[in-house]
């Protein structure tokens, strides 16, 4: 794990701790993160966060509302980008390759790195429609034949297909919340991403919605590495198999999820999951 | 007593109104505000609003009635028959006040009705004119054969009769000039609110958008000016001249020209606001799926803002068939049917003004023939209205 930071000066100097990755198996992670510390405009919203992500495993990322953990899943496809004030620094490599090296395009990166966001938000066009729209846009197939195929493949991953498969020219936006999310999911997917983001995808969701949903991730970590933001630790507990905790813009404990659940070594990791704060 | 007077009379009414009914409810309360069904100022606005609304219904209803029947356009009528009514919608609001009445249901009711008027009001005079113009309209169609008016090619009104009144050169003249004022303002226009909705940044946002608003606010003259100095000689020296297609400075082109000129914060300000609607879920979901921004607006924030978009262009298209000034200066009044850009023609807006200035009686075909040129365009604007709705309804992708 070479560290490129040349091109960012801001980067913190060899005093700040740099954890050593944690090795689970042989394969080396899938996604790293060094000293990644994230600022809006004055205020520091992430400090110093070293995290691996390991490859075909759900991660979840925990933590009170305002910890930063979304802020920091934001940071792995680059959609703080999108907030000018935002600014990042330190080092994040999906597959040995650093995704804030200039010479990357950003467009290629979200599509190698799929997110699912809080609330559904399917595109106001037909069920099709919003599928194909990342097969689409980089030009994944040849013809109509090969997009109704990626189409379909990814609603069935996504646990949809039985449903819509007899309207899928109706638009999106008229499913139910759970469907919805679903339809984001089969959007993420569609592009064939290697990573999945999800920032608390089943927050706006009912519980039968959420167990379908839950039951769907448990499914796509044979394909996809997937990092998932949940307010809920038993959310996390029953689709992750490892926890990163996150407090006041810190990453306090990270680890197998049943250590982190039984056996936490950080105070306040143990005070969070226990319910004294939070 | 003049209106204006009695106007008065009734304010002081309803004041007086308002101080004696507060009062009456405080003392049926036993001076404590708690034992009221409403807040104690809403016991005084009941009367005040009764008793003045009373007045004005009745000046209002006795003046209408006044134009078909000189009896009740008598001022002393008048004066007593309002203040008759307002002393009694007083009195009959002042006894029921008690702690147990209901003051404040009684005012909502009555801004509720306060509200329904106002927009009664809007609808019947819209309905009113109409009416007028088709009154008018038949007028003209009793003198003159309406086959000649919709189908006549030539324009030759003569004020001493014998006129020929075929609207199609005013109307193509009317459609020339609207559409290229389109053609300029719609893509300037819609592309200027998307680089400030979605790549300007906040500064330059906080710049631009009052700028090309100050736009909206120059005076039709003032653009009539410029096409006249500025833009008509400059496209007859550079374009129309050396590409041999007529030696007019007034010409179709300049006033589109101008004219989209003028539309342009009609659409970039309307544009601006409905693509800033669409929520930014929108946004990051195309984002996150790695569209790049210009994907992004095509594909999903310009269709799911299409119907505002629509909208704007359609305003903007209704300011053009309906703006007279910039034709006048900077397309001249030639009224001729030509497919030549830089030749002068003109418009129906024009036309009506021409044909309805200077001393002339409203009976002969000359001045009666706006009125048919007005309910036209009515009509044009009323299709572009239709059309819109469904282009709207058809295409429409709607979130949420």
């Amino acid at each position: 794990m070479t560290m490129v930071q040349e091109h960012r000066p801001e980067t913190k100097t060899a005093s700040a701790a740099v954890r050593p990755p944690v090795r689970e198996n042989a394969k080396p992670p899938k996604l790293t993160a060094r000293n990644v510390d994230v600022f809006y405009g004055e205020k520091q919203a992430i400090h110093d966060v070293s995290i691996d992500i390991p490859r075909n495993q759900v991660t979840s990322f925990i933590g009170p509302s305002g910890c930063g953990k979304s802020t920091f899943l934001r940071c792995i496809n680059r959609m703080n980008d999108t907030i000018p004030i935002c600014k990042v620094t330190g080092n994040i490599e999906v597959e040995g390759t650093d995704i804030y090296d200039p010479k990357i395009d950003v467009v290629e990166l979200r599509a190698r790195v799929g997110m699912v966001f809080q609330k559904p938000n399917p595109f106001p066009k037909s069920i099709f429609e919003n599928v194909a729209y990342g097969p689409k846009i980089h030009g994944l197939t040849k013809n109509k034949t090969e997009l109704s195929e990626i189409v379909e493949s990814s609603l069935r991953r996504a646990g949809l297909w039985n449903e819509v498969k007899d309207r899928l020219n109706e638009p999106g936006t008229g499913l139910s919340g759970g469907q919805q999310q679903r339809l984001c999911i089969a959007r993420a997917i569609a592009t064939r991403p290697e990573v999945v983001l999800m920032d608390e995808p089943c927050s706006a969701l009912d519980p039968i919605a959420t167990a379908i949903v839950e039951e769907l991730i448990d499914e796509l970590r044979n394909k996809y590495t997937i990092i998932i933001v949940t307010h809920s630790m038993q959310q996390a507990a029953r689709v992750s198999q490892r926890t990163a905790f996150f407090h006041l813009g810190n990453l306090i404990e990270e680890g197998a999820t049943e250590d982190i659940f039984s056996n936490p070594k950080e105070q306040q990791t143990e005070n969070y999951i226990t319910g004294k704060i939070g | 007593m003049s209106v204006s007077l009695l106007f008065w009379v009734l304010i002081a009414l309803g004041a007086a109104g308002y101080i004696v009914g507060r009062k009456k409810a405080l003392v049926s309360a036993g001076g404590n505000q708690l034992g009221l069904h409403s807040l104690v100022g809403y016991y005084g606005w009941s009367v005040a609003l009764a008793s003045f609304l009373a007045g004005v219904c009745v000046i209002v209803l006795l003046k209408f009635a006044g134009s078909f029947a000189e009896v009740f356009s008598n001022p002393a009528l008048l004066t007593i028959a309002a203040l008759a009514a307002a002393l009694a919608a007083f009195a009959l609001t002042f006894v029921r006040i008690d702690k147990d009445f209901r003051a404040r249901n009684y005012v909502e009711a009555m801004v509720k009705g306060l509200l329904f008027t106002a927009s009664l009001i809007a609808i019947l005079t819209t309905v009113m004119i109409v009416f007028s113009m088709l009154f008018e309209t038949g007028r003209f169609f009793s003198q003159y054969s309406w086959t000649e008016f919709f189908f006549g090619l030539n324009w030759a009104p003569n004020f001493r009769g014998d006129s020929d009144l075929g609207m199609l050169p005013l109307l193509w003249g009317t459609i020339y000039v609207s559409l290229i004022a389109l053609a300029v303002a719609v893509p300037i226009g819609l592309f200027s609110a998307i680089y400030l909705v979605e790549y300007a940044s906040p500064r330059v946002r906080s710049f631009a958008k009052p700028a090309i608003e100050v736009l909206a606010g120059i005076p039709t003259i003032v653009y009539g000016l410029f096409a006249l100095i500025t833009v008509g000689p400059l496209l007859r020296d550079w374009f129309a001249q050396p590409m041999g297609l007529g030696n007019s400075s007034a010409s179709v082109m300049t006033a589109g020209l101008v004219m989209g000129i003028m539309l342009i914060p009609f659409v970039s300000s309307l544009s601006d606001d409905i693509i800033n609607a669409v929520p930014r879920a929108m946004r990051d979901g195309s984002l996150g799926l790695g569209a790049t921004q210009s994907e992004t607006i095509r594909r999903v924030v310009i269709p799911a803002a299409l119907p505002g978009i629509v909208g704007a262009i359609l305003l903007a298209a209704s300011r053009a068939i309906g703006e007279t000034m910039i034709v006048v200066l900077g397309a001249g009044a030639a009224a001729r049917m030509s497919l030549n850009p830089f030749e002068a023609m003109t418009t129906v807006t024009v036309k009506i003004v021409s044909q309805l200035t200077g001393d002339t009686d409203f009976a002969s075909p000359e001045t009666l023939v706006a009125f048919a040129l007005g309910i036209t365009l009515f009509f044009l604007t009323l299709c572009l209205n239709v059309l819109a709705l469904y282009i709207v309804r058809r295409y429409r992708e709607q979130y949420e």
